[in-house]
């Protein structure tokens, strides 16, 4: 093509970038793609999918927004990003929704085709804000997306509303032109998903390749941007989600138990994935069963358990609600079940497509009895893999139901993934009895079910089919080694007690913490998706001055055995959660510490600026720093590349999920 | 969405697949070693030593056999039966056992329920089980009371029911199990009595023998708090014009002598006539065929069922039809997709089609 004006190409090191417009406009397959050609170019990148929950608000209104935040870089990241460089906004509305959220300065690139009077007054704009100079501080790039779209694929004799539908894809195009992503992917993509429909597939991709040629054509752009690949470990990486290396993990943890998976679920947000990625691996020895409910989907797992399966159930808060009795049942037959519930905000039906981590009491105890069971937390999305292999490690050695905590923003986010040889994972031998493991007075050989392992305090588990070691459990509290029914007040004491010791005994790894230099007086303790925004506010922190060490729990329950003396060793500790502290409830009642809670519960992660500000105050506070032009609050918050370059001494960078 | 022809396979029996037992067995060895603590006089008894003895007679393997129940007095069950066994929560069994059912398809797997804990906090687990047609043996000890919280009405009390809850009588209007199981289209519905026990044990086999859910309402008397709730089915001077016996193949005539009949009255419905009264006699009653597909035909019958107190009501098997099972269904998905697709390669899975090397 021949240009009339030379296109500079500027480097950057990171960017953040959102699409929005109505929920029907195809912005998380727009996010997805962009996503998926960022990854194979090799950037670093977080994912930030935000949508309603109804499936299709009435198109224009600010409720039916849909919105995907993507940061990328080329250097190791760890959150979405607090605020857009560019906003892609398709609609009117989208551009009212998200406009709060991009700072000044930043790029907005807004469809005008709906820029009608009706549909601004419709959202609250008595005037059309591209004209009113309400946007003078953002470099705005006004372009008819919609006609251009319908323009490009007329030769295809679509209906101007089917034509129009491939808008997202031109935007797709132009801004993959203007971020230099390697765009084959998304073509093959669009080839397979619309083959059996010729007419859309073509549409989609003259659009997709309009949109490119668009920006290469057209003197909207002098700019173009480049973020160089990021710099990693070696070895073989992929883009995954929360929800789909989640179901990936249970799969390897039960292959390497070697136990077929039996899934019970029923659909609910944001869950639902896991059972739609499960019932596709059939093949893989994976049975999923999608129950008439909540109750009867945790119950078919724990009958499949019964049977000598890894029975699994995935649900998020208000179904956990409804699973509580059967995983107490759970408890008190000892036998393996995982429970994942993918967090939403509550309580109630609360928000089900925002976020939230205040489930973690209700997991903890949300059950009739003393009935403990361990939990343990994904801390980015591709870490979900290696949190449910650890699952179902806990839930076959120690014959127990194990949480397994994540959250909306972990299940449709995504980030590269350094892939794990399958072999490397650790197997699991369920040790099934098959043969008599006492005798009675008489010297008769017996089994018996409640008889412990003296290290693990597992018990023995036959299972139905095995010769002469028939024997009947259930709900009711049983006699110590028969399993037989009992009301005997000691016994009754003895196996709550052993049932604690149980789950308190199980071995979990030490509690790592980041403290560069050791002489941090504050340490930041997070669990789950929080990791990300911790992580990045300390490395503000860090920038800017302070010392500040950072842990974050995988276990929280058992706690890991070298957590209090960790929390001894820091004057303060900080604690940041989306509830309002219930990690700080349970590090207050266990250690006696006088943690401070950070507790914020909007439905959104923390922001790395926000709790960059909240470290710096806390730091200062506590080193007792007394300057008044220097404020390492103020300063880590105001950082532009806060993130940016956490450079290990041997100059690489780690993929987060890999931690 | 689109739909699938699952390419039904032609329907082995209940047991198929469940490993025969090697000698013969007798009931002796189906009689765990624990007390049975079930009231003097409950009807549960008679239950349990028609099943212990019925049991032998399946040839099956002993450590094959499942039991699943819920809570209540009938869900003791499963602890006196020396096989493998699961006391679980409250009106759950049937999920329960429909995820044992599914992984394990050696297993011939039992639910054992009552009135209140299948029709009243497990109702939508039993509907769902039998409009799935998994290859579970329902049986429903219907006393028409809560015994074990000591006597309130149940879903199947009769209407007025002076109880603890209910001082100035219940205003619920009951449930009849049987029409309800033909309402979700299950494809084995029969009734049987505690105290009968040739009846029990023909039922109990034919269910046995039956793929997909078996539902058995028995009526199972509570002498402690519903005492003589059946006695038109058991006093020799009321039995016989109480029970209507359904035997496939035969005309449905009952009562002293054989003087009443079942005959078609109006659009869908069953009615009992005095065969004297009825023009071709004999020739006009209906006769019983379980393998009729319509469950309307079912329904009808079930219908002739007293809903206040009892004095007349159909005792046998109602419908026996062949639907393909639940858990034949999954796992023969599961075989397809290996034979399809290849036993799966975890590795290949996880690193996915879309990767890039880092040197």
């Amino acid at each position: 093509m021949n240009r009339k004006v030379t296109i500079e190409v500027k480097q950057l090191d990171r960017v953040v970038i959102r699409f929005a417009g109505d929920s029907g406009d195809g912005m998380q397959l727009t996010g997805d793609r962009f996503t998926a050609e960022t990854a194979s170019f090799g950037n670093d990148l977080s994912t930030l999918p935000n949508f309603p929950a109804e499936i299709r608000a009435p198109a224009g209104t600010l409720p039916g927004v849909s919105s995907f935040q993507l940061h990328f870089a080329d250097h190791d990241i760890l959150t979405p990003g607090d605020a857009p460089d560019v906003l892609i906004a398709m609609n009117p509305a989208a551009l009212k929704a998200n406009l709060r959220d991009v700072p000044r300065g930043a790029t907005l690139i807004i469809d005008t085709a709906d820029f009608t009077a009706r549909n601004l007054k419709r959202i609250g704009y008595d005037e059309n804000p591209l004209e009113t100079g309400e946007l003078e501080a953002y470099h705005v790039v006004p372009l008819n997306l919609t006609g251009m779209t319908v323009e490009s694929v007329k030769e295809f004799g679509l209906s101007r509303k089917d034509a129009s539908r491939a808008k997202n894809m031109y935007a797709l195009g132009l801004v993959s032109w203007l971020f230099q992503r390697p765009v084959e992917s998304t073509i093959e993509f669009l080839q397979t998903k619309f083959a059996s429909k010729p007419d859309i597939r073509d549409a989609n991709i003259a659009a997709f390749r309009a949109g490119y040629n668009f920006g290469e054509t057209a003197e909207e752009f002098s700019v173009r941007y480049e973020v160089k690949p990021a710099r990693m470990a070696t070895g073989t990486y992929r883009n995954i989600s929360g929800n789909l290396a989640l179901a990936y993990g249970l799969v390897a943890g039960a292959q390497r138990a070697g136990l077929p998976l039996v899934l019970g679920a029923y659909p609910i947000t944001p869950a639902s994935d896991v059972l739609h990625e499960l019932s596709k691996l059939k093949r893989f020895d994976v049975t999923t069963i999608q129950a008439e409910d909540e109750i009867a989907g945790v119950g078919a797992a724990l009958g499949a358990s019964f049977g000598g399966a890894l029975g699994v159930t995935t649900s998020s808060g208000p179904g956990i609600s409804l699973k509580s009795e059967t995983i107490g049942l759970a408890v008190m037959l000892e036998l393996p079940l995982v429970v994942c519930d993918i967090q939403r905000a509550g309580p109630s039906t609360g928000m089900p497509t925002k976020t939230e981590q205040a489930d973690l009491l209700q997991v903890m105890f949300g059950r009739n009895g003393e009935a403990p069971l361990p939990v343990v937390a994904a801390q980015s999305p591709a870490d979900c893999f290696a949190t449910a292999v650890e699952a179902t490690r806990i839930a076959v050695t120690y014959r127990t139901p194990v949480m397994v905590l994540s959250d909306g923003y972990l299940a449709n986010g995504s980030e590269p993934w350094k892939v794990p040889v399958i072999e490397d994972l650790p197997t699991v031998d369920p040790n099934f009895t098959t043969e008599p493991n006492a005798t009675n007075d008489k010297g008769e050989p017996v089994y018996l079910p409640y008889l412990r392992d003296p290290e693990t305090l597992a018990r023995a588990w036959a299972i139905p089919g095995t010769a002469g070691l028939d024997h009947r459990i259930g709900g009711l509290e049983k006699e110590d080694k028969t399993g037989n029914i009992s009301y005997e007040p000691a016994n009754h004491d003895l196996m709550i007690r052993t049932r604690q010791a149980k789950i308190d005994g199980i071995t979990v790894p030490p509690l790592e913490v980041d403290d560069p230099d050791g002489t941090a007086k504050v340490l930041v303790l997070g669990w789950g998706s929080t990791y990300g925004p911790i992580g990045a506010g300390c490395r503000r922190v860090r920038k800017v001055g302070g010392k500040v060490a950072q842990a974050h729990l995988r276990h929280l329950n058992p706690f890991p055995a070298n957590l209090g003396e960790v929390l001894a060793r820091y004057d303060k500790v900080l604690v940041p959660e989306m509830n309002l502290g219930q990690l700080a409830l349970l590090l207050r009642a266990k250690y006696l510490v006088d943690v401070v809670s950070y507790a914020q519960v909007r439905g959104m992660p923390l922001g790395a600026a926000e709790l960059a500000e909240v470290i710096g105050n806390l730091v200062e506070e506590t080193e007792g720093i007394d300057d008044d032009a220097r404020h390492l609050g103020e300063a880590a918050a105001s950082l532009t590349h806060g993130e940016a370059l956490n450079v290990q001494p041997n100059g690489v960078h780690h993929p987060e999920g890999a931690r | 969405m689109s739909t699938v022809d699952l390419g039904l396979p032609s329907l082995p029996g209940g047991l198929h697949g469940v490993p025969a037992a090697t000698e013969p067995q007798t009931r002796k060895e189906y009689v765990s070693d624990q007390e049975v603590r079930w009231c003097p006089g409950c009807g549960d008894y008679a239950v349990l030593a028609a099943f212990q003895g019925f049991l032998p007679e399946l040839g099956i393997k002993r450590e094959n056999v499942a039991m699943v129940s819920g809570i209540g007095c009938s869900s003791r069950f499963p602890y006196y039966l020396s096989t493998y066994g699961m006391h679980s929560i409250h009106g759950r069994a049937p999920a329960i056992a429909t995820g044992l059912a599914v992984s394990r398809p050696d297993l011939s797997v039992w639910v054992v329920t009552g009135d209140g804990d299948a029709l009243s906090i497990g109702g939508n687990h039993l509907i769902h089980t039998l409009r799935r047609n998994v290859n579970l043996k329902i049986l429903l000890f219907n006393n028409r009371i809560y015994g074990l919280t000591k006597g309130q009405y149940s879903p199947t009390s009769e209407t007025g029911k002076v109880t603890k809850s209910t001082p100035m009588g219940s205003v619920d209007n009951p449930f009849n199990p049987v029409s309800l199981a033909l309402g979700a289209e299950a494809t084995f519905v029969a009734r049987t009595v505690d105290s009968d026990r040739k009846h029990l044990t023909s039922v109990l086999r034919a269910a046995a023998e039956h793929r997909g859910t078996a539902f058995v309402e028995i009526y199972q008397n509570c002498p402690i708090f519903n005492d003589n709730a059946f006695d038109a089915f058991k006093n020799p001077e009321t039995r016989d014009d109480a029970i209507i016996p359904l035997v496939h193949g035969e005309p449905i005539r009952f009562g002293t002598d054989g003087h009443l009949g079942v005959v078609r009255d109006g659009f869908a419905s069953l009615a009992v006539r005095e065969v004297a009264d009825l023009p071709g006699g004999e020739a006009d009653l209906v006769v019983h065929d379980a393998h009729t597909e319509d469950p309307a035909y079912a329904f009808a019958l079930s219908r002739l069922t007293d809903a206040g107190i009892l004095h007349q009501a159909p005792i046998g098997v109602f419908r026996s039809v062949e639907r393909p099972a639940y858990d034949d269904l999954v796992r023969q998905q599961v075989a397809t997709a290996h034979e399809t697709q290849g036993t799966g390669d975890l590795q290949s899975l996880v690193t996915g089609a879309d990767t890039w090397t880092v040197d």
